[in-house]
């Protein structure tokens, strides 16, 4: 969507909040919910890409030297990745109060 | 030449709109006393005689997702139901408006359960108030038929896009044969044009419809649902006036009879109407200034047209078919008394809920109705309701 959501007005919206633009869920910024961060241990990590397969939200990105991180705008924090991860080479860190 | 009247059960005849309407899709489970409506038009199109989709469903929740899928890829979609099947459907009922979907249902209005009973009220109409849906009541068979097209005229206009219920009382209606004059199909096409939607679900223009909504984006959702009914208002009196300049049978979004110079006036909705208006042709020979007010549009409700027609007069009876459990009474009355609140010289309102579950409302009663309720209003014995022929 062009515009952030919470400056969208009623008269704005499409007849029957029917989503015309593809790819809208990328302004959603789930990120924000995040009590905990997945940390992964790059030297660890075999590359193998059970923590992409897994992770609910497709946050889970391939760094170009291999190894695999979460997108943090869009990571939720779950841990699932830290749980699946074969070699556990993710560690959940809480995040700092601001 | 007058047009010939036809011999017809009411539920048959609104099933024959619907197929002069050449309806695309029907999803519907049978329910007393909707019953005969889906039989019919199941035949109908068994018998090779609408080309449309039947759809025989396993609930009516799925009836109405069905619905909902079938207006979404812009068919002309028609289901209908009753009490306990409006109550499954609820879920969907109000996605259906939330996404402007014009989905046009015959509510034939019935008790809801419990105790158990399939007899007439508007209970089940009662619980759906508020769901964003237009709401239509008629009073007889030749309104059920007529307001058929009126519905889709009005549900699919582009400026509307909102489903509508055409609430038409049970038994009363449903199983009474009627004298019904049929108009044309000619007549039928030039008054509805073809369904044209902005945004379908097809693969050429793919659209994500019935979305998640952020609490950044719910308020302005509602707003919008709002806006849309409140704005269906012109298009429904527009519809109703071509329908007259076509047929010459006019329907108005409030309605009255001996009104005009009457100090007060019985407030009814649906097929009551007849009977206060026979109850006041009794009282206005023994000299009572009485008349009738019926509410034809109830969502959006016409304030403006309600407002005029109760201008001057001293006391409004507002007879309701429904309790607001632990509320101000009949529905009906409240919304009345609100929209009164800040009027110069507003009447007086005095709350009947009578004829629940088909215990029957004679001329009689109408007339007991009448007089006792204009006594109160003189005492100013106003306050809450009175439930019409209680014993104990």
């Amino acid at each position: 969507m062009a515009k952030p959501i919470d400056e969208i007005r009623w008269q704005e919206l499409e007849v029957g909040i029917a989503v015309i633009d593809p790819g809208s869920a990328m302004g959603y910024e789930t990120g924000t919910w995040r009590s905990e961060r997945p940390v992964v241990d790059k030297d660890q990590c075999i590359h193998c890409g059970v923590c992409w397969l897994f992770c609910p939200d497709m946050s889970i990105v391939q760094a170009p030297e291999g190894h695999f991180e979460a997108d943090l705008t869009y990571c939720k924090g779950c841990g699932i990745c830290a749980k699946e991860c074969p070699v556990g080479c993710i560690t959940m860190v809480p995040e700092e109060e601001e | 030449m007058a047009k010939q009247r036809k011999g017809v059960e009411v539920s048959i005849a609104m099933s024959e709109a619907v197929a002069q309407a050449d309806v695309d899709v029907i999803a519907a489970y049978p329910i007393t006393p909707q019953t005969h409506i889906v039989e019919h038009l199941s035949e109908i199109v068994a018998s090779g005689d609408l080309d449309a989709e039947f759809v025989p469903v396993d609930s009516e929740h799925s009836a109405m997702s069905v619905c909902c899928g079938s207006s979404a890829v812009g068919a002309r979609t028609f289901t209908s139901t009753s009490s306990q099947g409006l109550a499954l459907m609820a879920e969907i009922f109000f996605i259906t408006s939330s996404m402007r979907l014009p989905v046009v249902m015959a509510l034939a209005n019935r008790s809801l359960s419990g105790p158990l009973s399939i007899w007439n009220d508007h209970t089940d109409t009662m619980m759906v108030r508020d769901a964003g849906w237009i709401q239509v009541f008629v009073e007889n068979g030749q309104e059920s038929y007529d307001n058929m097209f009126c519905a889709f005229r009005i549900a699919e206009d582009p400026d509307v896009m909102l489903p509508l219920a055409v609430n038409f009382d049970g038994f009363i209606l449903t199983h009474m044969i009627e004298p019904i004059i049929y108009e044309d199909d000619a007549v039928v096409k030039k008054y509805l044009p073809e369904f044209k939607m902005k945004n379908t679900l097809h693969p050429d223009k793919p659209v994500s419809m019935g979305c998640f909504a952020m609490p950044e984006l719910y308020t302005e959702a509602q707003m919008a649902s709002e806006a849309a009914l409140q704005g269906s208002y012109p298009t429904i009196v527009k519809a109703w006036d071509e329908w007259a300049e076509l047929t010459g049978r006019q329907y108005r979004p409030i309605e009255t009879y001996m009104a005009e110079d009457a100090e007060y006036c019985i407030v009814t909705m649906g097929s009551y109407g007849e009977t206060a208006m026979d109850a006041v042709d009794a009282l206005r020979q023994e000299g009572e200034k009485v008349g009738v007010i019926k509410i034809r549009l109830w969502r959006p409700f016409p304030f403006d047209d309600f407002f005029a027609a109760v201008k001057g007069k001293k006391t409004l009876i507002v007879m309701d078919r429904a309790i607001s459990f632990g509320g101000p009474g009949g529905p009906v009355a409240s919304e009345i008394k609100s929209a009164l609140y800040k009027q110069d010289d507003a009447p007086e309102v005095v709350s009947y809920v009578a004829g629940l579950a088909g215990r029957d409302v004679s001329v009689g009663d109408f007339k007991k109705m009448i007089i006792e309720g204009k006594d109160r209003a003189e005492s100013k014995d106003t306050q809450g309701f009175q439930l019409y022929g209680l014993r104990g």
